[in-house]
């Protein structure tokens, strides 16, 4: 095993199924010759040259629906929008054709397509290079929606997504991209999409959270843990869509006390829809409102006030004892 | 008879008028007043000096990321030069030296640079009115432009609006949708496009098959040039004929300004990894910026000497807007202000989530004080 950063465990799953699997094709802007705005694709192309890694036109749409006719034929397309900021270009060629081609074929034509961005802040970019978006995408039937938290799930979850015979969009925070290092299997591992991981157990209260806010819950978790005795499960989602509801329901249960973690912002986030699920499941078991801590529901700010925006571990420390100390 | 050929305008024009070595050809010279020529020449050092200067206070961790200029700069002013203050400009995202001659401020830059949403206040005299913010999707803006010229014959108004966009940005679909709407209903817009040779490692070849980027005018029914745009004359004798074109109501132009990104697409990239040093320095020797003071240098407009006092201004200035922006920043940046302007009033739940940041902040305040 050897210790990787998550570039370079994305890295990893693209070459590896490359390999595996001559109809894998990845696609973007500047994937190519530069190895991707952020080096994941880094010597794909050297390796696999020009007609399996394509640097493309400037043109998110021409990108997402090529990738859906590619995906049609029988090739198995892991495109890469250059930041999710500008997947919008896009947004018809994902919500008309990648989520419904199958269902409007009959069956006949399938989409076992990839698209990859990164997403959120945190990293002192400029406008619409931060945004946390994946509210669009898990609303959307038919497309399903993976966001790893860390090196070695980016990788096994990247590997399950271009084997999966349905679209997924594969969100990654580029916050994580360098942040730390992980053992990273070079033998193959894959995790099931649509499976959440309780990476963190405890009595006291559940933490539901996913992509880049995994961390700071859990760092505000060993905070409560050593500062008020109070011990959290930390539930990490993985994929949003389909959305496991069984373990944090079963964790609710338990404690009795449900706090919610992302970036995006709240209103219709995805928050919204992990508590109707708790509502539906846990709610006898509640003792106190469900917490809500998210992005505010404003445009994120440019960098000079992202801190403030994005939820860190001391907000989530601070939130989380107030409503522990109300119970 | 099924098979004829049809008589479809099938060429384009290319412009240039001074030469890399600064010679001029007399009689294309653009008649410019010497007091213009010289704004241009003071502009076009500005420009190259400022974003020098941003390089490094990008390298000293002094400012965010940007994507720099240098090299683009008679692109720009040669298509603002022609255009009245009163006229419209939607810039996309590296048109700092056009902002700049449009009057926005240096500070107002450094500060955007530095993340503070701030630097695209209107009131300490950043820029007119008519110009939109910078616009980093790439193309998007150019559907803007044919808005607000659309509104332009709608009030019968002689006004122009230029927008502007590079050679990647020809791929969007948004371009095409831009040019075909501005031809169909022959709006005042002058498309800007720097083609600088690159779009991020792209290179121009391989963004598309088409021989110019200014024939793609011709399929939208309207003219489209070609023009050296590192030779500031031909920019402006290009911007005077579609700045007139358009306030007669003849419709939109396509000027293509050959050009080229002499450093980094923004700071964050690093071209050794798809560019060589060689094909640089053949650009270096078509510099706007020399070629144009030479042509002032044979006028006798201008002196070496008077040349290195402008320098020497030109430090100073930028010096104390430096230093201005720095002392502004100090004083900015509550974080509550981050739900200032997004719509025109807060939304009750709005109103508590900035009240709960407000309470919260000063919450983790008095923790840390204890604590
Ligand atoms: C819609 C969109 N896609 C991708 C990007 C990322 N990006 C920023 S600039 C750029 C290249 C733009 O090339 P060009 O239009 O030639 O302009 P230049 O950078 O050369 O000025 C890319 C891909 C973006 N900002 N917007
Ligand atoms: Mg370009």
């Amino acid at each position: 095993m050897a210790k990787m950063t998550m570039v370079q465990a994305l890295n990893l799953a693209l070459r590896q199924e490359m390999e595996r699997d001559d109809r894998v094709i990845v696609l973007g802007e500047d994937v190519g010759v530069d190895g991707g705005v952020f080096r994941i694709t880094d010597g794909l192309h050297e390796a696999f040259g020009r007609q399996r890694v394509l640097d493309t036109p400037l043109a998110e749409a021409g990108i997402v629906g090529m990738s859906v006719g590619m995906a049609a034929y029988g090739l198995r397309p892991v495109c890469e929008i250059q930041f999710s900021g500008f997947i919008y270009q896009a947004f018809h060629q994902i919500e008309n054709h990648a989520a419904r081609l199958r269902w409007r074929s009959r069956g006949r034509f399938t989409v076992p397509m990839v698209l990859r961005a990164p997403y959120g802040g945190g990293v002192r970019a400029l406008e619409h290079h931060s945004e946390s978006r994946e509210a669009y995408w898990a609303h959307t039937p038919g497309l399903k929606m993976v966001m790893p938290s860390g090196p070695r799930n980016a990788r096994a979850l990247l590997v399950s997504a271009i084997r999966d015979p349905d679209p997924v969009i594969f969100y990654e925070a580029k916050a994580l991209y360098r942040a730390y290092r992980e053992e990273v299997p070079e033998d193959e591992e894959t995790l099931p999409i649509g499976e959440s991981q309780i990476v963190r157990e405890g009595d006291d209260v559940t933490m539901i959270s996913y992509g880049a806010m995994v961390r700071p819950t859990l760092e505000a978790a060993e905070d409560l843990s050593q500062s008020d005795g109070i011990e959290a499960e930390v539930v990490d989602l993985l994929t949003l869509s389909p959305l496991d509801d069984e373990k944090f329901s079963r964790s609710v249960k338990k404690t009795g006390h449900a706090v919610i973690v992302h970036e995006a912002p709240g209103s219709f986030g995805p928050g919204a829809e992990i508590l109707s699920r708790l509502a539906e499941k846990s709610f006898f078991y509640l003792e106190e409102p469900v917490l809500r801590i998210t992005g505010f529901d404003i445009v994120i700010p440019l960098f000079a006030r992202e801190k403030a925006y994005i939820p860190d571990a001391r907000r989530i420390a601070h939130q989380t004892r107030k409503m522990m100390k109300r119970g | 008879m099924p098979r004829k050929t049809l008589e479809i305008p099938l060429s384009v024009e290319h412009l240039s008028i001074l030469d890399e070595k600064g010679k001029v050809d007399k009689n294309l010279e653009p008649k410019i007043p010497k007091d213009r020529l010289l704004r241009l020449h003071r502009m076009m050092k500005q420009g190259r000096a400022f974003d020098q200067r941003m390089l490094s206070l990008q390298r000293q961790g002094r400012i965010g990321t940007f994507p720099p200029v240098s090299g683009q700069e008679a692109s720009q002013l040669g298509i603002v030069a022609a255009m009245d203050p009163e006229d419209w400009m939607v810039p996309a995202f590296r048109e700092m030296t056009a902002e700049l001659w449009r009057g926005r401020s240096m500070e107002s830059i450094l500060i955007s640079a530095n993340g503070f949403n701030e630097g695209a206040d209107a009131e300490d005299g950043e820029g007119p009115a008519t110009d939109f913010p910078v616009s980093v999707p790439v193309g998007s803006q150019m559907l803007h432009a044919v808005g607000i010229a659309w509104g332009i014959q709608y009030r019968k108004s002689d006004r122009v609006v230029a927008t502007f966009f590079g050679d990647g940005a020809t791929s969007e679909g948004d371009f095409h949708e831009a040019m075909n709407f501005a031809g169909v209903w022959r709006l005042p817009v002058l498309f800007v496009c720097q083609n600088n040779q690159w779009a991020i490692s792209i290179p121009r070849k391989d963004q598309t098959r088409s021989e110019t980027l200014a024939q793609k005018a011709i399929a939208y029914g309207f003219p489209g040039i070609q023009v050296d745009g590192n030779d500031v004359l031909a920019v402006y004798a290009a911007a005077v004929e579609a700045v007139d074109r358009a306030r007669k109501g003849e419709g939109p132009t396509l000027i293509e300004c050959v050009t080229y990104r002499m450093s980094v697409h923004t700071t964050a990239d690093d071209p050794k990894r798809y560019r060589t040093d060689e094909e640089v320095d053949a650009w270096k020797k078509k510099d706007p910026v020399e070629r144009f003071e030479k042509y002032l240098l044979s006028k006798k407009h201008l002196t070496k000497k008077k040349i290195a006092s402008l320098e020497e201004d030109i430090e100073g200035e930028i010096k104390e807007a430096v230093k201005r922006a720095e002392e502004k920043m100090g004083t900015i940046g509550d974080p509550l202000e981050m739900f200032d302007h997004l719509y025109a009033e807060l939304s009750p739940r709005l109103k508590q989530q900035r009240d709960a940041l407000e309470r919260e902040l000063s919450e983790l305040q008095e923790d840390s004080n204890h604590g």
